[in-house]
């Protein structure tokens, strides 16, 4: 049976890929903060150092005859050399004309203002360099004079702080990517079981089981399970009319029959020719074999459907064959058959329950039909390697040739069994469910007269 | 022995009283559930015989109610329903048995006689005639102190002799009693049950006489 | 003379440089597969056993060593670009300038990776030595007097005896040597001092020398009794227990010169430079450095043995005392602190 349904992608996997991206996004967004920041904050204290190194050199501005005394304190160097190898460039501008350094070193665009350092990147000869710019203004004879200091680094170790950085912000957000991958893989994991656990919830059911799901479910879900009992009502309701209605035709069809019959009977017992006596025989036959035929063909149709699907329990089936025994036993008693039994106690089978026990209802009323007066049945029920047996045995008319194989076949019946009410379905139906069961169904000819049947599960 | 039979059918009904009240009991016949109660709550009866399908509800529901006021009356279900898990259900719900329509007479009996013994321990179900009694739950007849187990057919041929003795009965009638008229058996058939009796009857006063060409009677000497 | 045959050579060579070079020597190998130029402020009598050492170890390089003055060289690389492979100079400032400058390049070699950091800058630049700025005393011009502990006990002593030490002590000029101008830079911004002991000598007509050796040769002689800023490394190659000179340990702080080695820019093979270089600071070359030159390689732990024993730093620092402004104030002062 093939029950797969198209499947248009797996929500897990969606859902997983989403929260993925999202990590990655995430994880990219935090290497890059975390470089941004860390690189700022470098750059920040970086020229903190280059601002104290020029704010050094302008305090020791001064002045004698000449004019701006530039002294250049020793410690605004080595301060910067303190912190790295970095290369040192500078530049002192008296009113505009470079007095000492790099002349080459660039100005800032816009050195009005000054006063407080300003701090910017530039190009110099081979090399990239921040530069701190600091303007002092000093009166000489009563003129203010304009000094502006320069002090540059180039940025080797900023350049492998921020390889450092860069590395640990690219641990920090693989890191991030990981744990969040795998957490994701946990949400979505989580997020998905309900589904599954609806999908087996209903997986699990018997085949006959249409009560509404019950157990609580997320509220995502509760449009579809609320929709998929809403199907099961239906499907509940709709079972119950045709149940209805097939009981109903039953009881119509077959109240009259009754009434048939047993007018029949009455007729009978009150009737003084032969040939009217033969005729009442004839209806009540016919009655039966139409009754017995519907019953067997009801029974046949719900053994295809049933075998289909098995719903399969735990049966106690020493129980169960005692119980058929015991339904047949007012007709066997009819007859005067001794039925004998030796029925294993505490035996259990899986199966479903309503076909094992049409098949051992069918071989017994096959035994009973087909016995002799005072004739006996003898049962046996046990458990053998392969499962457990049911074996029964009648003094009644034997196969007399006919192939079991030929007896299974539906509406098939014996040629020897012409005169006995019957369907032609009955072996059919044991040989289905022992099938169904995986099991195996023998008929086989007594040694003396009579046949014995063996079903084993 | 005093029988419901709760059956809205009023032909079917005709049929099973006449045939029952041939056995020698009393029926009273109810055709809906109002009836059934009604008169089931005024006499106690041996046993009742329920149709499912009435015209003012389902027999079902009597049924429940007979067992939820603790009524143990056996009951016997005929139904019209042959499926497995039905007639379980039936018997889950607190049924005796139940008999398929349409049904053999021979069959109902024989199971009405099987729901009684099974369920009627204290119920004493005798005959009496000449020195014998015959008790018909058990299947049995005491001759004195002697007790002699009986089989069906020769209970059943007792019974029918036994129910007016020195009566003529005719094998034809006899056949027609005894065997399911699915079996056609022949008339001789009647005389193996009759030697059969008369073997177990062997030592009392009671006979089977032959009309020779007619049929038998039961006399006491 | 020594001009002259430079300037033989030169015309020889066909090569014109404008900076002057005091001595150049090639040692030539039988067959030669490369040529490793260096140019250097040491004399060739300290270099030429380690060169020899050098062709030991690689038979097939020809070496050309040139010697200049610091200046000289200084100018030559970095005005001229002139083409060596290695540079080697006792003029750190100058070292200093031409790396921060970007007329050298970076060079990293297991053995440089193994360096004291105090030792190297930038992977550009090597020291090799380490050399002590002493003051050496004349046993007979310092007479009955006690030897000067310290710059304070010196001070002192010479201020307390003007007459006795008038006209007998010699420094350098720093206004012609550079290592007297590095020695006297690094004395001032170590502590003030050295104005007071400057304004001192500076009364005392004090003799001012170009290099170490002249002075040296001035205190054998008895012209003066003291020699201050002595390159320590001439001082121990000069002196021995029978001169009359020694050298008298100064506790407040001794300064350390350190003898660098770079690759400039403009090297034709930088890679026999980088080589050279190795062979100049691993274990092997350190032993050569003293036992073939006769000078103090690089030892931490000799370094470690006194509180007052002070490696001057590599690095930008040293570029304060090169610009020209700085210069010429620090040297203005010096002049009248040395010419009262």
């Amino acid at each position: 049976m093939n029950n797969a349904v198209p499947s248009s992608g797996s929500l897990g996997r969606r859902l997983l890929i989403q929260l993925l991206i999202v990590a990655a996004i995430l994880s990219a967004l935090l290497y890059l903060a975390v470089r941004a920041v860390a690189n700022q904050a470098a750059v920040a204290s970086h020229d903190n150092i280059l601002g104290a190194s020029a704010a050094a050199i302008a305090e020791q501005l001064g002045t004698d005859n000449d004019g701006i005394v530039i002294d250049i304190p020793y410690s605004a160097f080595s301060m910067l050399g303190a912190i790295s190898e970095d290369r040192v460039f500078y530049r002192i501008d008296i009113d505009n004309e470079t007095a000492t350094g790099y002349e080459d070193l660039p100005a800032p665009a816009d050195s009005t203002n000054t006063s407080k350092p300003i701090f910017y990147a530039t190009q110099f000869r081979d090399t990239t360099v921040r530069v701190a710019a600091q303007t002092r203004v000093i009166p000489v004879n009563n003129k203010p004079v304009s000094v502006l200091i320069l002090v540059a680094q180039t940025r080797r170790a900023q350049d492998t702080i921020s390889a450092k950085v860069a590395n640990t912000a690219a641990a920090l957000g693989i890191g991030f990517f990981l744990i969040a991958g795998a957490m994701s893989w946990f949400a979505t994991r989580s997020t998905v079981k309900p589904l599954y656990a609806v999908a087996n919830a209903i997986g699990r059911r018997g085949a006959h089981d249409l009560r509404p799901l019950q157990s609580p479910v997320p509220s995502e879900l509760s449009p579809l399970v609320k929709s998929l009992n809403d199907f099961i009502a239906r499907l509940r309701s709709s079972l119950n009319r045709t149940e209805t209605f097939m009981a109903e035709a039953a009881h119509h069809v077959r109240t009259p029959l009754a009434t048939v019959r047993t007018q029949a009977e009455i007729a009978l017992r009150q009737a003084e020719t032969d040939a009217s006596r033969k005729t009442l025989r004839t209806v009540i036959r016919a009655v039966d074999e139409s009754s017995r035929s519907a019953s067997q063909l009801l029974d046949h149709a719900m053994i295809s459907y049933r075998s289909d699907q098995l719903s399969t329990e735990e049966i106690d089936y020493t129980a169960l064959v005692y119980e058929v025994i015991r339904a047949l036993s007012a007709t066997a008693e009819l007859k005067d058959l001794a039925v004998l039994s030796d029925i294993e106690p505490g035996v259990s089978i899986n199966g479903d329950r309503v076909l094992i026990e049409i098949a051992l209802h069918n071989l017994l009323d096959n035994a009973i039909k087909y016995s002799p007066f005072d004739g006996t049945i003898s049962i046996e029920m046990k458990r053998d390697e392969q499962g457990c047996l049911f074996k029964i045995s009648d003094q009644g008319r034997g196969l007399d040739g006919n192939e079991q194989s030929a007896l299974v076949q539906r509406f098939q019946r014996g040629e020897n069994a012409k005169d006995v009410v019957g369907s032609g379905l009955g072996l059919t139906m044991v040989e289905a469910i022992a099938k169904a069961h995986k099991g195996t169904f023998v008929l086989q000819q007594n040694t003396g007269p009579g046949t014995c049947a063996t079903f084993s599960l | 022995m005093r029988f419901l039979l709760i059956e809205d059918n009023a032909d079917l009904a005709l049929s099973v009283s006449e045939r029952l009240k041939l056995d020698g009991h009393a029926v009273d016949w109810a055709s809906s559930l109002e009836q059934a109660h009604s008169c089931a709550s005024g006499i106690d009866y041996d046993l009742i015989l329920l149709d499912i399908m009435l015209p003012d509800g389902n027999g079902q529901d009597f049924l429940n109610t007979q067992r939820q006021s603790n009524r143990d009356t056996p009951v016997i279900v005929m139904t019209a329903q042959n499926s497995v898990s039905d007639r379980v259900a039936l018997l889950d719900s607190g049924a005796d048995d139940y008999v398929t329509k349409p049904f053999d007479f021979a069959e109902l009996e024989a199971r009405c006689r099987a729901v009684l013994r099974r369920r009627g321990g204290s119920v004493k179900n005798t005959i009496q005639f000449a020195d014998i009694e015959v008790d018909l739950l058990s299947a049995t007849i005491r001759i004195g102190d002697e007790t002699r187990n009986l089989r069906n057919r020769e209970l059943r041929l007792l019974e029918i002799l036994l129910s007016t003795p020195d009566r003529l009965f005719s094998k034809a009638h006899l056949v027609d009693r005894l065997f399911s008229y699915s079996e056609d058996p022949s008339e001789n058939a009647i005389e193996v049950y009759v030697g059969r009796l008369r073997k177990k009857l062997k030592g009392s006063r009671a006979r089977i006489e032959t009309v020779r060409g007619i049929g038998y009677r039961m006399h006491s000497e | 003379m020594r001009h002259f045959f430079t300037l033989i050579f030169l015309f020889s060579t066909g090569m014109v440089f404008a900076f002057e070079i005091e001595e150049e020597r090639t040692f030539e190998v039988a067959q030669s597969s490369a040529t490793l130029k260096i140019i250097s402020t040491t004399d060739l009598n300290y270099f030429a056993p380690l060169i020899d050492a050098y062709q030991e170890r690689f038979p097939s390089i020809n070496v050309v060593y040139t010697v200049a003055s610091s200046t000289e060289l200084f100018a030559g690389i970095y005005d001229e670009g002139a083409q060596y492979d290695v540079v080697i100079s006792s003029a750190m400032d100058l070292q200093v300038k031409l790396v921060n400058d970007g007329l050298t390049q970076s060079y990293q070699s297991a053995d440089t990776s193994s360096m004291p950091t105090w030792a190297k800058w930038r992977n550009h630049l090597f020291a090799f030595t380490q050399e002590p700025a002493v003051l050496v005393a004349s046993k007979q011009g310092i007479g009955d007097f006690p030897t000067p502990q310290n710059r304070q006990d010196l001070i002192s002593l010479l201020r307390d005896n003007p007459d006795y030490f008038r006209g007998k002590i010699g420094t350098y000029d720093i206004r012609k040597s550079g290592a007297g101008y590095l020695f006297a830079t690094q004395d001032a911004r170590q502590s003030d001092l050295f104005w007071r002991l400057a304004e001192v000598i500076g009364s005392l007509e004090p003799k001012l020398y170009c290099c170490s050796s002249d002075m040296l040769n001035a205190l054998e002689s008895g012209e003066i009794a003291f020699a201050y800023n002595v390159v320590g490394s001439y001082a121990s190659a000069v002196l021995d227990e029978s001169s009359d000179g020694f050298i008298a340990p100064l506790s407040d702080y001794t300064h350390f010169m350190l003898r660098t080695a770079l690759i400039p820019r403009s090297a034709p093979n930088a890679n026999l430079g980088g080589g050279f270089i190795d062979f100049i600071v691993n274990a092997q070359g350190k032993a050569l450095i003293k036992e073939k030159a006769g000078l103090p390689p690089i030892d931490g732990e000799a370094l470690s043995q006194h509180q007052y024993y002070r490696p001057i730093s590599l690095g930008p620092g040293l570029l304060v005392y090169l610009d020209k402004l700085k210069r010429q104030y620090f040297l203005d002062e010096w002049s009248d602190a040395m010419e009262q």
